[in-house]
């Protein structure tokens, strides 16, 4: 009863202060925004008072959750945000494509390029692929150390403030509300509720470890807690600013100049290492050798480049700064750090692609399958083109072209969203506990289509960084530049045709994913010519019982 | 815990431990793998042995190849300037009203002329000098301050209206409408006029009033015949030309607020001979006019 009432007492609490916030603010957006925090702590609030069991409370304290089970709702609910924000977060990359290609589609001040732009990219990296890294790592965290998850109320926190996270967020970006700096673009409060977010599920992740009934860690948790702990670091160095007033929605960064640009891709580089690659990785560990049924190709291997890994990744910030007022020397490190950094990432791939020895032949007639050793090749190609474009010889070419954003979308589309893709096939039945997905050749389809959109969109965004990188630096027999910026503009909107198609594409497969999922849902199977799914035993799926 | 078997597919033995039914095999580590990654941080070391590297207190490792970027930067620009040198030092060496004299020395200038056009006067004039409403056409015969040589590198070396040189294009049409000169039917009277003098209108009784109205108000400038001052970069208001539009509305806005466009003044930034590269651009896009000064077999005049 204490604890029902201290809960209720924050949330009480947090509305009144919102409220506040409403009243004293400085700005329509800051307003908008503790409109939407009051809002949230009065459904949480609500929640709390009607979801309490009086009548256990009544008979004297709340019975204990089974312990013979796991606690798979945040997952679940995790899984169905993944969906939802990818769709999201999908759709607004292809609208973005299209206002590239056709700047007429730019409806000022609300949805212009420039504030899509950061909800595109919010939406697929922290909504989309935060919600699948969150979901996956209770789901995983728990199975791997036969435990149940710890402090339950507090994942429950977890998921909902990271989706009032996410909503504060793209809110803001369309409201105009940002501090400017790419992948860090929510202003200070946003930043103190994320960082709030974060421990909480520190807290929870790490306290399933420690409650673990195995005597070893797995290795998809070394990848998890690495990802966990360095994005806290990343999160709190990049975001250190000084409110300009603590009831408006503008602040001033600590470190300017250089300074600031250096933090700043110090942080933007490793939330492509920690939170793209360490995060997803441990995704990998997991389902692939599930789905596989194979055990893990070389444990020698996952030990070597995970410390590998997370030792040269945090030094290789510095190569987005190529060729600016970053001091040569540090130029010189963030370049050589990033050539070292090509084999521990292929680490992964390697363990992920030979963890298949003995299943080759299930990738003609296992479509999730498909889709991981696909992810896991696109990984490949971009964590070795990676290292190539922070080459300072190669960079002084393809620095500020499409080039880099065919890069981030192989990595992207491929990588992170076909791992996740299969992973939300592989649990959706389990946590539905259905027999298996609504239609396997679904599956089938949805990697077809994404496959040959990532490949359109990567080859166009190739072509016109190149087109670009070449014009640019165009010098005529008499000594002078041949091209001026706008003709560059003209020469590459083909390849933003292009792009926008392949796009298209790859939204079309996701589409067919939503249906396959809801139908699933619905617990419904598709009539159609087999493929294959393994087995799965919900004996099994359970904690292993406490020692007495 | 401990289950060491061999896996049946691979024939590599297990490390022993299990997880929610994942095992792990005892590979041991890929040789080409462990290979390419030494030689990566071998590659690594050398680098910054040979480059700027290590930040050391009171400065980083400066590289034993001596390379810094500015030096590079430097040398590359030198390099360009040397390949840029034997023309730059003819066109300092010549009038531009002396130019077209030297038809070769003219060819390069252009070249040279259209670079630096991209770069500096695209953005308001368009990558191909056409222009567009407040940013006039280069590409006619349509001149505010005159289209010959000297005419042009004064304009593009001082500007127009622009603050801060004082050899700027200076001249300020009022505000008839804002400024209470004109009443609002008056305004329209005199519009209607104008539009007359280019056949835009027929004559009416308003063209009638209008006469008078820009009898008494516009000929200083505009001249009686309407056809613009040069020396003041009136327009000519009889041809078919329109810096801010022809329509009824778009005229009698234009003598309600004058316009006073301003191009920034190139001297300060650029140096000589790109100024005179960009005269003989501009000069050479068509509508182009003679020196007063020079004879008139060195260059064509337009009829």
């Amino acid at each position: 009863m204490d604890k029902l009432l201290g809960r209720a007492g924050i949330w009480l609490l947090a509305f009144g202060v919102a409220v506040a916030g409403v009243a004293a603010a400085k700005d329509t957006g800051f307003a908008i925004h503790m409109g939407i925090f009051a809002a949230a702590a009065l459904i949480a609030l609500v929640a709390s008072l009607r979801g309490a069991n009086y009548k256990a409370l009544a008979a004297g304290g709340a019975a204990p959750a089974d312990q013979s089970r796991y606690d798979d709702d945040p997952t679940r609910w995790g899984i169905i945000a993944t969906v939802f924000w990818g769709m999201a977060g999908f759709l607004v990359g292809l609208i973005i494509a299209l206002q590239l290609a056709f700047p007429q589609l730019n409806f000022a001040p609300y949805l212009n390029f420039g504030r899509l732009r950061p909800l595109h990219t919010s939406a697929v990296i922290f909504a989309f692929g935060g919600n699948a890294l969150i979901a996956t790592s209770f789901y995983i965290v728990q199975r791997t150390c036969r435990a149940r998850l710890a402090l339950p109320g507090l994942a429950r926190f977890v998921f909902w403030g990271y989706q009032l996270f996410i909503v504060l967020a793209a809110t803001g970006y369309l409201l105009g509300i940002t501090q400017g700096k790419e992948y860090a673009e929510p202003e200070w409060y946003v930043d103190w509720w994320l960082t709030i977010i974060w421990v909480s599920y520190l807290l929870v992740f790490g306290g399933t470890l420690l409650k673990r009934k195995e005597p070893h860690i797995y290795v998809a948790n070394w990848f998890f807690l690495s990802f966990i702990l360095t994005v806290a670091m990343l999160h709190l160095v990049n975001n250190i600013d000084i409110p300009v007033s603590i009831t408006g929605s503008h602040s001033v960064p600590f470190f300017g100049g250089v300074q600031g640009a250096l933090v700043q891709w110090w942080y933007g580089h490793n939330a492509v290492g920690f939170f793209l690659t360490a995060g997803f990785l441990a995704m990998m560990y997991y389902f692939v050798p599930k789905q596989a049924q194979r055990p893990v190709y070389s444990y020698r291997l996952s030990i070597i480049h995970f410390w590998a890994l997370i030792f040269l990744y945090i030094w290789a910030g510095p190569h987005h700064l190529h060729y600016t007022a970053l001091p040569d020397w540090a130029q010189t490190l963030g370049m050589v750090f990033s050539v070292m950094l090509w084999m521990p990432s292929w680490g992964g791939m390697i363990n992920g692609l030979m963890t298949l020895n003995g299943a080759w032949d299930r990738l003609r007639t296992d479509p999730i399958l498909k889709l991981m050793v696909c992810s896991l090749a696109f990984y490949g190609m971009s964590t070795f083109e990676g290292p190539m474009m922070s080459v300072k010889f190669v960079n002084s070419l393809s620095h500020y072209t499409d080039w880099t954003i065919g890069h981030v979308h192989s990595g992207a589309l491929g990588w992170n969203g076909m791992i996740t893709f299969s992973a939300i096939y592989y649990l959706v039945p389990r946590l539905w506990g259905r027999e298996r997905m609504y239609s396997l050749q679904m599956i089938n389809w949805h990697f077809w289509t994404a496959t040959i959109g990532i490949v359109i969109y990567a080859a166009s965004m190739w072509v016109a960084g190149v087109t670009q990188g070449l014009m640019w630096r165009e010098y005529g027999a008499d000594g002078y530049l041949v091209n001026s910026f706008a003709d560059t503009v003209a020469a590459i909107h083909p390849m933003y045709l292009a792009r926008a198609a392949g796009g298209l594409l790859y939204l079309s497969g996701a589409c067919i994913m939503v249906w396959n999922v809801w139908q699933t849902i619905a617990g419904k199977t598709r009539d159609e010519a087999p493929m294959y799914s393994p087995d799965f035993n919900p004996a099994a799926d359970h904690p292993l019982p406490a020692a007495a | 815990m401990a289950n060491k078997h061999i896996d049946e597919a691979t024939g590599t033995e297990t490390v022993g431990h299990e997880w929610d039914g994942i095992e792990e095999l005892n590979t041991p580590l890929p040789r080409w793998w462990l290979l390419t990654f030494i030689a990566c941080v071998i590659w690594a070391l050398v680098y910054v042995v040979l480059y700027p590297a290590v930040p050391m207190p009171g400065g980083a490792t400066q590289g034993t190849m001596g390379w810094t970027s500015r030096g590079q930067l430097a040398a590359e620009t030198k390099a360009a300037e040397a390949d840029r040198k034997v023309v730059v030092d003819q066109l300092n060496a010549t009038a531009i009203e002396n130019l077209p004299a030297n038809p070769d020395l003219m060819k390069k200038a252009i070249a040279g002329g259209k670079a630096a056009f991209r770069v500096h006067c695209a953005a308001c004039h368009g990558a191909g000098a056409a222009g567009s409403v407040g940013y006039p056409n280069l590409n006619d015969d349509d001149w505010l301050w005159g289209g010959d040589l000297k005419t042009l590198e004064t304009t593009i070396t001082h500007g127009i209206r622009y603050p801060g040189d004082a050899q700027t294009r200076q001249s300020l049409m009022p505000s008839f409408g804002r400024d209470g000169i004109l009443k609002a039917d008056q305004v329209a009277d005199v519009a209607a006029y104008v539009r007359s003098l280019s056949k835009l209108e027929g004559p009416s009784a308003a063209t009638g009033r209008g006469q008078a109205l820009f009898a008494a108000n516009c000929v200083a400038c505009h001249g009686a015949d309407g056809k613009g001052n040069r020396t003041l970069g009136a327009p000519n208001l009889t041809d078919a030309i329109w810096l801010y539009g022809s329509s009824s509305e778009q005229v009698q806005g234009s003598i309600t607020v004058a316009h006073a466009g301003v191009m920034p003044a190139w001297g300060g930034k650029l140096d000589g001979a790109t100024i005179k590269m960009l005269t003989a651009y501009v000069h050479s896009l068509g509508g182009g006019e003679a020196s007063p000064a020079a004879a008139p077999a060195a260059a064509p005049a337009k009829p």
